[in-house]
């Protein structure tokens, strides 16, 4: 059997109500946890793109992009392999700062992680820190034992490494978009 | 020209040809049965029982004639009553399009009477929806809905409708449906896919035809696809050229004649000794319009374990979703079958075929003296009813005997709940297929517990004078959930025992159509012959024996030639 990993799903799909939830939804009723989700807009206003983490076998991630591909609101969708992608997050992190000392271990920590300072009060500091997973829960780790106030994650974006990008027109993106396809001219014409 | 919206909508669906609509009128549409009410003439609406009648009536009607059928439904328990309907539909690919009205766009999200999210609700069950806020956006909405539902792989699409876009106006300018996909947001969608023209891969397809070629054991399998996309020419043309044996899932009934010297007869749980033995046997399976779904390929790993497995289908995603397949093309059943076999020489596979056909292709049920059986009613049909008749069932084994012992000539003729095995599919279907053809005879076969569901469609028969023929095979239980309590389950017949009421005589009496009871094969073939002539509805009760079985039959999750019964 195969063995379950994390994967990393880049999805462009139209920038409209409701395409989100459509998208969430085949997670969910196919029984699969997101584990991080990220949506935003592109370089075309009408397309969004969104980065899903899920964790899967092979065989079940290529069910699910099957049925992410199938969606008429859906443009295409790649499973982007750790090893050549560029993976990060934005983690925002308010910790509580009690005296000067702590103050200071803080920014050191900060500094080490080149993690920027965006907020100082007198009893707390917030920091903005961006990597992939295992730089943003190590600083977190480090930060615990100051207490962290709150804490926000915006969930990981992802790009291809080199020149590909997510626009490739493969086979597999040809045949899939033969079934939309198919709307071209007289559809209703065998039968009419 | 301005128009209002439920103006616009229907305009929109004359635009499509639509001259039939099954509905349920209600509080948050009655602007739009108003227009059809000032359209007289324009639209044949057939008001049912029930909305679930009205969708599955749109559903056969879709099957029976491979146009959209079009239900209608208000807001809330309208909407969420078509909900097994759609979902029906979309398990089959059955091309609908539900309109429903949703509360006013200010009343939307606050809990209304009778609101409900149904863009929501049928998400996963319909190859797209539509919630339509703005009038504006009415019409292109409603052409790409019936684009959407009828190409590609078709399906159901819903559009809800917020009733204050039907009584605003917009501007409306007619569109030929000729100019649908170069116009609006539709013309939109097509730009996107538009680097490539809808054709298969000729280097896929050649590759097929080689493997042919080395192939001394090849085996078809027909599925839904080649009725959905009516390519049974294309099937039959192809098939005779292999010379190669085929069996026909319960979709793809009618496909191939089912008298046809290469059907196997049907593949699957309780598919024949031969059709079972000879995927098996194969060494080379091509399945075209087939998704390998668990009733057919019952154990995925052994299924057609000696053999090189092709794919056809127009569905990318169905592609080695069920079964691993070792070639695959996508594209339109008909269009790639149209290219594949002039690349195949004539073939003669004689052994091959004398081997299959050494296993019996139907099942000879025993007689039972003094008792009537389901083989002596279906038998009696298939000599008396004309050959062109449309055949409806409902979900259990009347449906698999049905299947069984008719022969189907055409795309369209057997109208069942295949996917999503809907019981209380059939009676609706029926008068959706009877509405399409009045001149041709269609038959409801059900069983007494499917029948109960939604037997309260009696009434859209009588008051529509449709001559439908209900056959009621009555065991007093749920025949086929029996037959796995009786298999599997050490004969423990939980809550399956069903000696109750109504009288089915008295039933159709009630509802001003005809009753026979048989309980013998001359009572039977005396009472069809009444029902063929009469002009109104009829039902006739078969009252068969409690354990009356269907055979063969493979056990879910067994290898498919492990059989249990046979």
């Amino acid at each position: 059997m195969n063995s379950t990993s994390r994967h990393t799903l880049a999805v462009l799909v139209d920038n409209e109500a409701g395409v989100l939830s459509r998208v969430a939804r085949l997670f969910s009723g196919k029984g699969y946890n997101i584990e991080s989700l990220a949506v935003g807009t592109t370089d075309s206003p009408a397309i969004s793109r969104i980065t899903i983490e899920v964790i899967a076998d092979d065989k079940q991630l290529n069910l699910l992009c099957n049925q992410l591909r199938k969606l008429i609101c859906v443009h295409s969708v790649k499973s982007l392999k750790p090893e050549h992608a560029i993976r990060r997050e934005l983690m925002l992190i308010k910790v509580s700062s009690g005296d000067s000392v702590q103050r200071n271990e803080i920014i050191q920590i900060a500094n080490i992680f080149r993690a920027s300072i965006i907020d100082v009060s007198k009893a707390s500091i917030t920091l903005a820190v961006i990597g992939d997973e295992n730089k943003v829960e190590t600083i977190q780790n480090l930060l615990a034992e100051f207490g962290i106030l709150e804490l926000v994650r915006t969930g990981m974006v992802a790009l291809e490494r080199g020149q590909y990008t997510i626009d490739e027109q493969t086979k597999m993106k040809g045949e899939f978009d033969y079934g939309k396809n198919v709307l071209q001219e007289n559809y209703y014409e065998p039968f009419a | 020209m301005e128009l209002n919206g439920a103006r616009i909508l229907l305009e929109c669906l004359r635009e499509q040809g639509v001259d039939t609509i099954f509905g349920y009128p209600g509080g948050t549409i009655l602007n739009v049965y108003d227009e059809m009410y000032k359209m007289e003439g324009v639209f044949h609406h057939v008001l049912t029982t029930h909305e679930q009648g009205a969708c599955h009536a749109a559903d056969g009607y879709a099957r029976a004639t491979g146009r959209v059928g079009v239900c209608f439904a208000t807001s809330g328990p309208g909407a969420t009553n078509l909900v097994t309907g759609i979902a029906t539909a979309y398990l089959d690919s059955s091309p609908i399009v539900a309109v429903t009205c949703n509360v006013s766009t200010s009343l939307i999200g606050k809990d209304s009477f009778q609101e409900v999210d149904i863009t929501g609700v049928t998400m996963p069950i319909t190859k797209c929806n539509f919630l339509v806020r703005d009038v504006n956006t009415l019409a292109d909405t409603v052409r790409e809905a019936f684009a959407i539902a009828r190409s590609g792989r078709p399906g159901p699409v819903l559009i809800d409708i917020a009733k204050d876009v039907t009584a605003s106006t917009a501007e409306y300018t007619p569109v030929p449906r000729k100019t649908h996909s170069k116009t609006g947001h539709l013309g939109a969608l097509m730009q996107r896919y538009d680097f490539k023209p809808p054709e298969p891969d000729m280097e896929d397809i050649q590759r097929l035809a080689d493997m042919l070629k080395e192939s001394k054991r090849p085996f078809l399998i027909c599925g839904g696809g080649v009725v959905r996309s009516r390519a049974h020419e294309a099937f039959r043309t192809f098939m005779n050229r292999v010379d190669a044996p085929v069996a026909l899932t319960v979709m793809g009934a009618g496909a191939v004649p089912g008298r046809d010297p290469h059907v196997t007869g049907m593949i699957g749980m309780h598919g024949s000794q031969a059709s079972n033995m000879a995927v098996d046997a194969c060494d080379l399976l091509i399945a075209v319009g087939c998704r390998f779904s668990d009733r057919v390929a019952l154990k995925p790993d052994t299924f057609a374990q000696h053999a090189k497995i092709v794919q056809i289908d127009i569905d990318r995603s169905e592609i080695n979703k069920n079964v691993q397949t070792d070639h695959h093309i996508v594209g339109d059943a008909g269009r790639v079958l149209e290219l594949l076999t002039p690349l195949v020489p004539e073939m003669h596979h004689d052994e091959w075929k004398a081997e299959v056909f050494t296993q019996p292709t139907e099942t000879l049920y025993d007689e039972h003296p003094g008792c009537l059986t389901p083989s002596q009613v279906l038998s009696t049909i298939v000599t008396e009813a004309p050959d062109d008749t449309i055949v409806s069932t409902d979900v259990g084994q009347h449906q698999m005997w049905a299947i069984q012992h008719f022969h189907f000539d055409y795309p369209g003729q057997l109208l069942t709940s295949g996917g999503f095995g809907t019981m209380g599919f059939g009676l609706g279907a029926a008068i959706g297929a009877q509405t399409a053809f009045p001149n041709k005879k269609v038959i409801h076969v059900t069983g007494d517990g499917s029948f109960r569901m939604n037997c309260n469609e009696l009434s859209t028969v009588s008051y529509y004078g449709l001559p439908v023929i209900t056959i009621l095979f009555d065991n007093a239980t749920l025949g086929m959930v029996r037959q796995w309590q009786t298999l599997i389950y050490g004969g423990r017949y939980s809550q399956t025992t069903l000696d109750r009421a109504p009288d089915f005589v008295k039933l159709a009496e009630a509802y001003g159509l005809n009753g026979f009871r048989a309980a013998s094969v001359e009572e039977f073939a005396d009472a069809f012959k009444k029902a063929l002539q009469s002009d109104r509805g009829s039902i006739i009760d078969c009252i068969i024996d409690t354990d009356e079985k269907v055979r063969p039959m493979v056990g879910g999750g067994s290898h498919i030639t492990d059989f249990m019964l046979n």
